[in-house]
């Protein structure tokens, strides 16, 4: 049985800030990350970000993973890195359990875990959505952007959110081109700016459409789509068909929060965060002691928020443990802040309602 | 409009660009940012304070026209890709745009490229006067090309061919 005072399960903007942060405070971290890198969603994206400087805005993702190991480094004698290495089980008795490359397994035991595991994408059911050449939105920018695999030549995206808008102008950079973008809600969910600058790309954004089928015999060839109604109906005659091989599904995430329901945190269903989350204090403890979580995992929203509350996380676990922070208020009170500002706006409206929802003391 | 398509309608577009007199005076910012987001760069980026936000980051920016210079700072700095740069003081039928452009292949300077307007529809043939990719712009290139005036409100875009 291995030994460590904080485990950090999964190394992506919030676990990367949380091992920062942790460390910082003078706390030994273990990271445990199922890839074989540290970045989590950060290694794919190649655009630059919105928030502002504190959060490393309008720098690129890729960069900002970048900065977060640099800052980590300066704290090695204090961090223990596993990649290649995914978290299986969290049991009452305060064990991890985890397995390397699917060799070995290997017991740990912590004095305080922070759960930074992300998100998995949704999925949409249409006749035939196991073709193949229809993904998810992660799985074609990892393509792209991590392997520098073009996943097809003609692509219809389907969800106009961030997501989908930043990975359709990502295509188009890699020389793919984007047929349309459908979102079936009546509004464009992403940024408007990243609307309009695929727009004047020349790619149509079909709001109000969902698709009906795809069609093809070993793989993708066609999509047909068809409009919908107020009531999110489709609408009889509306049928349109794209020739297509690949189709992009990109109709949001869900937080990946198995081991907090394994281990016993109190969990609820929270729509403005996108699925079941973990009741959480201000510190981001868990109804389970010593259980802390940050980032996607809590509430489906962005790396700028991430960072922060890994920050804040890390912080907290820290002193929880016996290792306060010289400027432990002062840099508590900043986290908060900048969470509040960065929720403040129509966009993180619901983010702020949603937190609400799963406040405890 | 613009929630359903992308595409801002004519009066918002006028209402972010400067007047006429102030185009033929020299280089200027337009920045197309419509909706309130949490983000800031565009404010970092300027050294004249030229453009503010206040208080609150999900604020729309706004531009003091009598401050900006035309320095072209914050065209590469923006996420959005949604500032621009325009100078009407070199010639009284055209104009010249400096936009953010991240494609490749890039343009070549003195070259044709297809000018296009906010839908991605070409318009207009535009002179590609210059490339300007230094490490400072971070992989945002910055082109400028001259465009008929007449195409002002209109063009926005740029396809290259090859
Ligand atoms: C296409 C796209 C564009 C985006 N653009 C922006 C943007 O412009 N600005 C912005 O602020 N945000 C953006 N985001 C959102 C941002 O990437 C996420 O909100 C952020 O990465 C969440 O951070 P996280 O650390 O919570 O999760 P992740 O980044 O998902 O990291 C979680 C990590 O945990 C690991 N893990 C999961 N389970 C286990 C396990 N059992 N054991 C070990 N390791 C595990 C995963 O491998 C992963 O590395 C974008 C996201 C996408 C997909
Ligand atoms: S062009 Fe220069 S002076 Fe004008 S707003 Fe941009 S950065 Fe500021
Ligand atoms: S940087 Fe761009 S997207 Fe961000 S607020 Fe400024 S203009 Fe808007």
């Amino acid at each position: 049985m291995k030994h460590v005072e904080i485990a950090i399960i999964g190394g992506g903007p919030a676990g990367l800030c949380a091992a920062i942060s942790a460390a910082s405070s003078g706390a030994n971290v273990l990271i445990i990350e199922r890839n074989n890198k540290l970045g989590g969603q950060l290694v794919k994206q190649t655009h630059m970000f919105f928030g502002s400087e504190k959060q490393y805005a309008s720098t690129r993702g890729i960069d900002i993973c970048n900065i977060l190991i640099n800052k980590l480094s300066k704290f090695k004698d204090k961090v223990e890195i596993m990649t290649d290495t995914t978290v299986v089980g969290m049991y009452e008795d305060g064990v991890i359990t985890a397995m390397y490359k699917e060799e070995k397994y290997i017991k740990i035991k912590s004095e305080a875990v922070i759960a930074a595991t992300g998100a998995f994408e949704k999925t949409l059911a249409f006749p035939n959505n196991d073709l193949p050449g229809i993904y998810g939105a992660g799985a074609v920018q990892t393509l792209m952007n991590v392997y520098g695999v073009k996943p097809g030549n003609k692509v219809l995206m389907v969800g106009a959110g961030n997501i989908g808008l930043i990975v359709s102008y990502q295509l188009m950079q890699a020389g793919v081109e984007v047929k349309a973008i459908l979102d079936a809600a009546p509004k464009i969910g992403g940024y408007l700016v990243h609307a309009s600058k695929i727009r004047r790309m020349g790619v149509p954004i079909l709001t109000r459409h969902s698709v009906k089928e795809a069609i093809g015999k070993e793989y993708l060839e066609k999509a047909v789509i068809c409009e919908l109604d107020e009531k999110w109906q489709p609408i009889e005659g509306t049928e349109k068909e794209f020739d297509v091989d690949v189709m992009c599904i990109s109709v949001g995430l869900s937080p990946l929060n198995e081991l907090l329901v394994m281990r016993g945190c109190e969990m609820k269903y929270v729509p403005q965060l996108s699925g079941l989350v973990p009741l959480r204090d201000e510190n981001y403890e868990t109804t389970v002691g010593n259980v802390f979580v940050a980032g996607d995992i809590s509430g489906i929203e962005e790396a700028s928020s991430a960072m922060v509350e890994g920050y804040l996380s890390g912080l907290c676990t820290a002193e929880k443990i016996g290792y306060k922070h010289e400027k432990f208020e002062e840099l508590k009170n900043d986290y908060l802040n900048q969470l509040d500002d960065l929720r403040s706006g129509a966009v993180g409206k619901h983010i702020l309602e949603g937190t609400k929802e799963i406040l405890v003391n | 409009m613009l929630e359903k398509t992308g595409i801002p309608t004519e009066e918002m577009i006028k209402e972010v660009f400067p007047s006429i007199d102030r185009i033929n005076k020299g280089p200027v910012a337009v920045i197309e940012c419509y909706q309130k987001i949490p983000c800031n760069p565009c404010v970092t980026a300027c050294r004249f304070n030229a453009i503010n936000i206040g208080d609150d980051i999900n604020n729309l920016p706004e531009l003091d026209i009598e401050k900006c210079t035309g320095c072209g700072m914050c065209v590469s700095k923006c996420p959005g890709l949604s500032i621009m740069l325009i100078d009407g003081s070199k010639s009284e039928s055209t104009i010249l745009f400096k936009i953010p452009y991240e494609f490749l292949p890039l343009p070549e300077e003195g070259t044709i490229v297809k000018g296009l307007n906010r839908k991605g529809e070409y318009i207009t043939d535009v002179d590609v006067i210059k490339v300007l990719n230094p490490k400072s712009f971070d992989r945002t290139p910055v082109i400028t090309v001259e465009v008929d005036r007449n195409y002002l409100y209109e063009f926005r875009n740029i396809r290259v061919e090859g």
